[in-house]
C-alpha cells in the first residue's frame, strides 16, 4: 500500500449532506472480478452526462478543481453500501485524502485499507477551509500526517485527530493481515478455547 | 462487578488480544457470508499472496446480488460480467473448501434472508460480512456488522479482525404498534429521530416492550435498517421468540448441544444498570405507516402528511438536503403524500422480503387488482421462501393481483441485475435505500412496508393501506 506521508494538491469541496457510496460508484462498475477502470465510475452518473460527455456544471470538472488531490466532505460521507469499489475508485482518480466532519464506519476503514487518509475536522474549520479554497483558486492545500496539519499556503493552519493505529498504518502503508499474522499463536490459543466453551460453535 | 451492555459480553467474549490503549481489539469472527460481488478480490488477494483460508467451515457463500430473478430459475447471470463473478465464486469455494449455496441451490437467496433461515446465526455470535446489512443478525443476538473488501481478506486470512469498540445507544421502544403498522414503519420513525448519521460511530441495543412483542422476522427490519441511521452494528437480547426460531433450523445444534446452548444463550443481555453513551426513548402508539419522500433514508414522514417545505429546516445543511431531494424526487412541498403517482412497486430485500411480509402483502392483495399503468415486482427473500408462498397459496393471490412473482436474490433493492428502472420512473419499495440512482440512473424510490407497497400497487399512488384493510 502507498504509504501516506506528506500530501499537497489541489481540493475540491463536495459538501452535500449524506453523500453515499451509490452515487460516488454506480452499481454498473461493480460488476468486475479485479479493481481495474474505477476511475471511469466514481461519481458516475453526475461527472458525465447522458451522452458519455464530461458534465461542465460537476464540481470535479470545472477547472479550478479539475485534477483534485483531496476533497473536502460534508456529514456522512460515504454511507450506505460496503462497496469498497467506492474506494478504489477515488484513489485511482487520485483522491489521496478527504477532510470532512463525518464518515460512515464502513467506507472511513476501507479508505485506511487504501491508503486514503480521512481526516475529521470541525464544522467550523471546514467551513473556514472551503472558504479559503474558493477565494484563492488553484491554491494548493499540504496535509502532513505525521504532525497531524493541514495548511493552505500561509493562509490556514488546522490540526485533525487520528488514533495512533489507522496514523501508523497509513504513515508506513502496512499489510494488516501480515500485521495480524504475528498474533498467529494468540489466534489459535483464543480459537481452542472459544470452541471448548461453545462446542456448537465447531464446524 | 460494573454492569455490562450485551454489546461489551459479545465483544469481550471474542476478543483474542487487546491491540492498544486506543480502544482497538485483535476480533475473533465466529461467522462470515461472502457473496460474489464484493468477494472477488479479496479472493484475489489470498491467490496473489498465496495465503490460505484460516477456518473454511465457518463461511457459507451465496449469490444473490447479480441473479437473474426472472419467474424461470437459470443457473447463469444474463449478463456476461454477472455470469464471471459467479464462475470465480464458485472457482474460489471449490478451491478453499468453502460451502457454496449456487443458483439452483433450493437454499439460495439473500444472504441475510438465507443465513438466519438455516439456522447459521446464532445468539452470542460475532458476524461479519462485505455487506452493509450484516446488521440484520443482531435480531438473533449475535452481532453483525458490515465489512469491505480489503477486511473480507483479512478475515478470511486469519478469522479476525482488527476491530475498534464503539459507542452504545440503546433505543427504548414502549407502546403497542397501530393497526397497519410494522417493524419497518418503527424502524424508519426510529432513523428519521436519530437522523441517517446519528448513530455513526454507535452501536444500537433495541429494548422495550414492543420490541419484545415483535415477530424475530420483524426484529430483523429492524436491525437491519439501524445501518442507515449510521450504525455499524444493532442487536436485541435474544428471547423465547428467538429460542423458539432457531429450534429446528437446519444448521442449529441438535441434542445435548442445543441445551448446552441454551443456558448460555439466556445469559445474553444487558445487566441492569449498564450505562450507555446515549439513550433515546419512542412510543410506538403514536406511529403511522411510514413514506420516504427525498433520497435520504431519514427523509421519511407519516402517509397522512405531505412534502415538506424548506421553512421547516432545521438549518443550512438540512436546507440544502431538501431542495437537493425534492429537485432529484420531482416533487413540489407540499404535495400530499397520497397523491403521488408511481410507475412501478417492489416488494424484497434482505429488509423485507420474509414470509411475515409476504403474508401481509397477500391480504392487501386478496380480491385486488395492480393499477393500470403500474408495473408491480414480488422478489422473495430466498428460494425457501418461494417454496413457502407456493405451499401457502400466497403466490396464486400475487400472480391474480397481477404481481410477477419472481426467483430470489436482491434484484430492485440495488439494481445490479437486469432489474432496473429507468430515469423518472417512481417505484414504492419495501427496500432500504431511497439513494439518487439507486434503483436506476435518476429513478426515484419511495421507502415503506411491504403492505404500504401492496396498497401503492392497487391504486396506483401512495395510500394509506389502513384504508384499503380495515381492522377485525
Amino acid at each position: 500500500m502507498e504509504p501516506f506521508e506528506t500530501v499537497s494538491g489541489i481540493a475540491a469541496p463536495m459538501l452535500d449532506a449524506n453523500i453515499d457510496t451509490d452515487v460516488i460508484m454506480p452499481k454498473q462498475f461493480l460488476l468486475g472480478v479485479d479493481r481495474k477502470g474505477l476511475d471511469r465510475g466514481v461519481f458516475h452518473d453526475q461527472r458525465f452526462l447522458p451522452d458519455g460527455q464530461l458534465n461542465p456544471d460537476f464540481v470535479l470538472n470545472k477547472p479550478k478543481h479539475k485534477g483534485a488531490t483531496f476533497l473536502l466532505t460534508g456529514p456522512n460521507f460515504g454511507c450506505g453500501s460496503s462497496r469498497e469499489h467506492a474506494v478504489w475508485g477515488l484513489k485511482q482518480m487520485g483522491i489521496r485524502a478527504l477532510i470532512g466532519t463525518s464518515f460512515a464506519g464502513i467506507f472511513f476503514d476501507n479508505c485506511m485499507k487504501n491508503g486514503i487518509l480521512a481526516a475529521k475536522i470541525d464544522e467550523n474549520e471546514l467551513k473556514k477551509l472551503s472558504e479559503v479554497i474558493e477565494k484563492n483558486p488553484g491554491v494548493p492545500l499540504t496535509v502532513d500526517l505525521s504532525q497531524q496539519k493541514i495548511s493552505v499556503a500561509d493562509n490556514l493552519e488546522l490540526t485533525f485527530d487520528i488514533d495512533r493505529l489507522r496514523k501508523d498504518t497509513l504513515l508506513m502503508g502496512l499489510d494488516p493481515i501480515s500485521a495480524t499474522l504475528q498474533h498467529k499463536q494468540d489466534i489459535l490459543n483464543f480459537e481452542k478455547r472459544h470452541l471448548h466453551e461453545n462446542p456448537w460453535l465447531a464446524d | 462487578m460494573k454492569p455490562k451492555t450485551l454489546y461489551d459480553k459479545l465483544i469481550d467474549s471474542h476478543v483474542v488480544k487487546t491491540l492498544d490503549g486506543d480502544c482497538h481489539v485483535l476480533l475473533y469472527i465466529d461467522r462470515h457470508i461472502v457473496n460474489e460481488y464484493t468477494s472477488p478480490q479479496a479472493f484475489s488477494g489470498l491467490r496473489e499472496q498465496d495465503r490460505a483460508v484460516w477456518r473454511p467451515g465457518t463461511t457459507l457463500a451465496v449469490v444473490d446480488h447479480v441473479n437473474s430473478t426472472e419467474p424461470e430459475r437459470v443457473d447463469f447471470a444474463l449478463d456476461e460480467a454477472g455470469a464471471n463473478q459467479m464462475r470465480y465464486l464458485a472457482d474460489n469455494c471449490e478451491k478453499y473448501g468453502i460451502e457454496l449455496f449456487d443458483l439452483l441451490d433450493k437454499r439460495q437467496g439473500i444472504e441475510h434472508v438465507v443465513a438466519p433461515e438455516q439456522g447459521l446465526v446464532l445468539p452470542g455470535m460475532v458476524i461479519a460480512a462485505g455487506d452493509s446489512h450484516t446488521t440484520t443478525y443482531g435480531a438473533l443476538g449475535a452481532f453483525g456488522f458490515g465489512i469491505g473488501t480489503s477486511e473480507i481478506e483479512h478475515l478470511l486470512a486469519t478469522q479476525t479482525l482488527v476491530y475498534k469498540r464503539l459507542k452504545t445507544m440503546r433505543v427504548t421502544i414502549s407502546g403497542a404498534l397501530g393497526f397497519g403498522v410494522t417493524s419497518k414503519d418503527l424502524i424508519m420513525t426510529v432513523i428519521r429521530k436519530v437522523g441517517s448519521s446519528g448513530a455513526t460511530g454507535y452501536v444500537m441495543e433495541f429494548a422495550g416492550s414492543t420490541i419484545s412483542d415483535l415477530s424475530v422476522e420483524a426484529r430483523m427490519t429492524i436491525c437491519n435498517m439501524a445501518v442507515e441511521a449510521g450504525a455499524r452494528g444493532a442487536y436485541m437480547a435474544p428471547d423465547d421468540k428467538v429460542f423458539d426460531y432457531l429450534k429446528n433450523k437446519p444448521r442449529a445444534p441438535k441434542g445435548p448441544l442445543w441445551s448446552q446452548a441454551l443456558v448460555k444463550w439466556r445469559e445474553l443481555k444487558t445487566d441492569d444498570g449498564a450505562a450507555f453513551d446515549k439513550e433515546v426513548e419512542l412510543d410506538a402508539s403514536a406511529i403511522e405507516p411510514m413514506v420516504s419522500w427525498g433520497i435520504s433514508p431519514d427523509q421519511a414522514a407519516g402517509i397522512s402528511g405531505s412534502v415538506p417545505s424548506v421553512e421547516n429546516a432545521s438549518g443550512r445543511v438540512d436546507k440544502i438536503a431538501i431542495e437537493k431531494a425534492q429537485k432529484y424526487m420531482g416533487l413540489s412541498p407540499g404535495t400530499q403524500f397520497d397523491d403521488i403517482p408511481i410507475t412501478h412497486a417492489f416488494i424484497g430485500s434482505c429488509t423485507n422480503s420474509r414470509i411475515e411480509d409476504l403474508r401481509q402483502v397477500a391480504e392487501v392483495l386478496d380480491g385486488r387488482r395492480v393499477a393500470d399503468g403500474v408495473r408491480a415486482i414480488i422478489v422473495p427473500g430466498s428460494s425457501m421462501v418461494r417454496q413457502q408462498a407456493e405451499a401457502e397459496g400466497l403466490a396464486t393471490i400475487f400472480k391474480t393481483a397481477g404481481f410477477e412473482w419472481r426467483q430470489s436474490g436482491c434484484s430492485l433493492c440495488l439494481a445490479m441485475n437486469a432489474d432496473v428502472l429507468k430515469p423518472g420512473e417512481r417505484c414504492a419499495s419495501s427496500t432500504n435505500r431511497n439513494f439518487e440512482g439507486r434503483q436506476g440512473t435518476g429513478a426515484r424510490t419511495h421507502l415503506m412496508s411491504p403492505a404500504m407497497v401492496a396498497a401503492a400497487a392497487v391504486t396506483g399512488r401512495l395510500t394509506d393501506v389502513r384504508k384499503l384493510v380495515r381492522s377485525q
